[in-house]
């Protein structure tokens, strides 16, 4: 049993952070621990948890922008943005059901983690995108703030944005600025049904040249359909396609986008509740959250070639997965082995990308690199940014790849 | 003029060496690909910061990223500063270089390279304009976002420095949002890869962190960027107001109402009168301020966006309200908003500042903008990005007069001081370059500034890459 750390200020987290800066001892490093099941395993007989530093600091719904200390939680977020008609666009995923964490996730988690959901690949982009400002402790235990709470800054190093996405190896993370934007009034999702793999990835970067702002493209194979919506949809495969915005608008583009699909396969429309209820599900990865152990990957990878690159896989291993952002994002889930080696390697083969290991049990957990490997120099490069923000390597050690080989 | 800021001084060793340097580069790169005479060096004096004046030792102009490789591995080796540059359109003095060091101008790696629909990519080399990319894409309906002012001349590459951004950002972000992957060679000439066609990062997200950076992190020498298909329509609208503080909470309540327009640009009575003088577009001079909101989608969308911005406005009392009714309309009224720096320079030497506020502290900022360059004796013409709160300040002052430049300069100080206690910052879209390097402590802390110069040194210890610029000259460290 490790020791849980929940310091209520700021300069109490740096204190704790010197401390441990002086001895070397390390620190795992956590917002409300609901993310903490993947990354390579950190041996700390200390947690530190932003989870007490909870709260709006500051928001403004007319500048579109809100900061938060690190540790609020999403869903606190979530109701003062409804209230006011605003929602974080970049729609962050709750892993909670995936990876079979418990507690509740934080806005610090989020950003920490960059986590973005469906609406990545379209115009709202990353967490990271959304990232204006915000206040660390590096591991030097000093109080550092970055960026600022405006749409446009370009003064200095875009530090902030380096922290998103590093799963607090770098630095903690005790309040963030981000922007909000204008929550659609309305939704709808054009299914498209019975086509293939390769069919759907065409059609949906299709449909994502019309002038339509298609805000979602995932593609669900028949072996996860059922998964969704109660198993309410229809047909073999379901390729699914949202619209939001003003309603008279979301209809008027509806109907063209089902003028547009007709000739490739039956149609399905679905209305706002289903639509909302669908992408969540998407978001969420509804067809892996089967309480299992079972190795579970995000493969990132050029849209174009995801079909192809699940079809290769498939001819190695017991494979199961389905699509989100285009084809961009594929979630893989193996029968038995993680088989990392045969998927990194088909990875480059086709386009380059990244597989992350989201789930998997704890032997081979620590047998495989969950994130991707990166070239040597690219690797060496990271390790002397590690080593400027946390020099003696107490955040988090080994839970990004390649962390120790190459410093 | 000999303005305030200062430079590093510069290395007297390298400074003997010339004659040996310049034969070493010759040696290997191309026969045309090293400018030294001194008569064609003076292009690469300056940049569009034309206050200072530095005669660079040499400007490599390669066509290739191993020569980029090749000129930064010689420099690292030998010890010369680095200064990368594009088509040389920084009004903050970032692509300005020094008796000792090398410009490396990327103009030359102009092609693109790939596009690629169904992923709406496109690899472009560094040296390719921001606009050629939208042209070469056009025809299918696609586009790339990010649209700085300069659009015709600048190059991507220095858009992807300063992470540029331009009147179309309120609805589809800057530089980095819309930036995929770069190629990057680093201060020892190392060649790396960062992102690509696929999206998010397999570690540390360095693609962030390079965006903006200014050449201190290494040189971009190719790019793929994102492309957007085009909406179905799009229309600016002029409206009138009878002052800025009006116009400046048309916009809040614009925004509070939940629409986003894809350009909000703002004009004050000066800015007004310079682009219609020059560019005729028909703005009203009657009024004190003007907005041009710009609307995209089907006809359907833009009816019903615009009718509420017009509620809106008309709650404001605006005076005016011109919907344009043809391509031809549209491109004129965005003449005179693009032409509005070029303009100014018709009738005075100016500097543009570049501060960004929150949007509640709009009419605040205008209003002491005014105070303060009054106060100097000078005049001030506004003209800038509303949605975003990105202000341009232009300062006229006459160059060949040296106490109107420092008194323009100093105002220039205190406006920007004005937009970070505002809560803002000092430079939401040209960078720190020289100009606002000895005012980064008003926005950072110590710390902050420390372990931004230690990330910095991360990438190039020696600070070879672009010395003088962005970090205070004291206090750097490794």
């Amino acid at each position: 049993m490790t020791e849980l750390l929940t310091p209520e200020t700021e300069a109490e987290a740096a204190a704790i952070i010197a401390r441990h800066h002086d001895s070397g001892a390390p620190l795992r490093l956590c917002g409300g621990d609901t993310r903490s099941g993947f990354g390579n395993p950190v041996e700390a007989e200390v947690t530190l948890s932003s989870r007490a530093l909870s709260g709006i600091v500051a928001y403004e719904p007319s500048e579109m922008v809100m900061t938060a200390k690190a540790g609020t939680p999403v869903a606190e977020i979530e109701a003062a943005l409804a209230e006011n008609g605003q929602f974080l666009a970049f729609e962050p995923m709750d892993h909670r059901g995936m990876i079979g964490t418990e507690g509740t996730p934080t806005i610090g988690g989020v950003f920490a983690a960059n986590v973005s959901g469906p609406r990545r690949f379209a115009l709202a982009g990353a967490a990271r995108d959304h990232l204006l400002g915000a206040r660390f402790v590096n591991g030097r235990g000093e109080a550092i703030r970055a960026g600022g709470r405006v749409m446009k800054n370009v003064t200095g190093l875009d530090l902030s944005r380096l922290i998103a996405g590093s799963h607090g190896t770098l630095g903690f993370l005790t309040e963030v600025t981000f922007k909000v934007l204008p929550a659609p009034k309305s939704a709808a999702t054009l299914i498209v049904t019975d086509l293939t793999e390769e069919d759907a990835v065409k059609l949906m970067a299709a449909a994502m040249a019309l002038p339509l702002e298609v805000s979602g493209a995932s593609h669900l194979p028949y072996s996860v359909r059922s998964a969704f919506l109660n198993d309410g949809i229809n047909g073999d495969s379901a390729t699914c396609l949202r619209l939001e915005g003003l309603p008279e608008s979301v209809s008027a583009r509806l109907d063209k986008l089902a003028a547009y699909a007709e000739p490739f396969g039956p149609l399905t429309r679905l209305g706002d509740a289903d639509t909302r209820e669908l992408w969540r599900e998407i978001r969420d990865v509804a067809p892996y959250q089967d309480r299992s152990l079972r190795p579970l990957w995000r493969v990132s990878v050029t849209p174009s070639e995801a079909a192809a690159l699940v079809g290769a896989m498939r001819l190695e291993a017991a494979v199961d997965a389905f699509y989100d952002w285009q084809g961009g994002l594929v979630w893989m889930r193996m029968d038995g082995a993680p088989e990392a080696d045969i998927l990194r390697a088909l990875l480059k083969k086709h386009g380059g990308g990244h597989a992350t290991l989201m789930r998997v049990d704890p032997a081979a957990r620590k047998l495989t690199p969950a994130f991707e490997p990166q070239p040597a120099a690219v690797a060496a490069l990271d390790a002397r940014i590690r080593a400027k923000l946390d020099p003696r390597g107490i955040f988090n050690p080994g839970k990004m790849a390649q962390q120790e080989m190459a410093a | 003029m000999t303005g305030t800021i200062a430079f590093r001084e510069p290395d007297a060793g390298i400074l003997a060496r010339r004659e040996t340097i310049i034969e070493e580069l010759q040696a290997l790169l191309p026969e045309d690909a090293l400018v030294h005479e001194a008569r064609e060096l003076v292009p690469f004096e300056t940049d569009a910061f034309l206050a200072y004046h530095r005669v660079p030792l040499a400007v490599c102009l390669p066509e290739t990223t191993e020569d980029v490789a090749k000129v930064l591995r010689y420099c690292h080796e030998n010890g010369i500063p680095v200064v990368p540059r594009g088509a040389g359109t920084s009004l903050a003095g970032g692509a300005i270089g020094q008796e000792d060091a090398i410009i490396l101008g990327l103009s030359r790696m102009n092609r693109i390279l790939d596009i690629d629909l169904p992923n709406r990519a496109a690899v472009v080399q560094a040296g390719v304009t921001n606009i050629a990319i939208s042209e070469a894409v056009a025809p299918e309906g696609f586009f790339y976002a990010p649209d700085p002012s300069s659009q015709l001349a600048c190059t991507i590459g220095g858009n992807i420095g300063m992470n540029s951004g331009g009147a179309h950002c309120l609805k589809y972000g800057v530089t980095t949002n819309n930036l995929l992957g770069v190629k990057l060679v680093l201060v020892d000439g190392t060649i790396i890869d960062l992102g690509g066609k696929m999206l998010d990062s397999g570690s540390l997200d360095l693609l962030a962190l390079v965006c903006g950076s200014e050449g201190q992190l290494g040189i971009i020498t190719e790019a793929t960027v994102r492309l957007l298909a085009k909406p179905e329509g799009a229309r600016p609208v002029l409206f009138g107001f009878p002052s800025s503080e009006s116009a400046g909470a048309c916009v809040t309540d614009i925004i509070a109402a939940g629409i986003i327009p894809v350009a909000i640009e703002f004009m004050d009575k000066p800015a007004i009168e310079i682009c219609e003088a020059f560019a005729h577009a028909g703005y009203p001079l009657d009024a004190a301020a003007l907005l041009i909101i710009e609307v995209e989608g089907s006809e359907e969308e833009m009816e019903a966006m615009l009718g509420r911005i017009v509620t809106i406005a008309e709650s404001h009392g605006v005076m005016a309200v011109r919907r344009c009714q043809s391509a031809t309309e549209a491109a004129l009224i965005w003449k005179g908003r693009k032409s509005a720096f070029g303009a100014t320079g018709r009738i005075a030497d100016y500097i543009c500042m570049d501060g960004t506020v929150p949007l509640s502290q709009l009419s605040y900022v205008l209003r002491k903008t005014s105070e303060i360059t009054d106060r100097y004796g000078l005049r001030v013409a506004n003209v800038f990005h509303a949605g975003d709160g990105n202000m341009h300040p232009l300062i006229l002052y006459n160059i060949n007069d040296p106490e109107d430049a420092a008194r323009a300069e100093e105002a220039g100080a205190e406006i920007l001081k004005l937009c970070v206690e505002a809560g803002g910052c000092l430079t939401g879209e040209h960078g720190v370059g020289i100009e606002k390097r000895d005012l980064m402590r008003h926005q950072y802390g110590e710390a902050d500034l420390r372990q931004q110069m230690a990330v910095r040194a991360a990438f190039d210890p020696a600070w070879s890459l672009n010395p003088s610029k962005v970090f205070p000259l004291e206090g750097r460290n490794d």
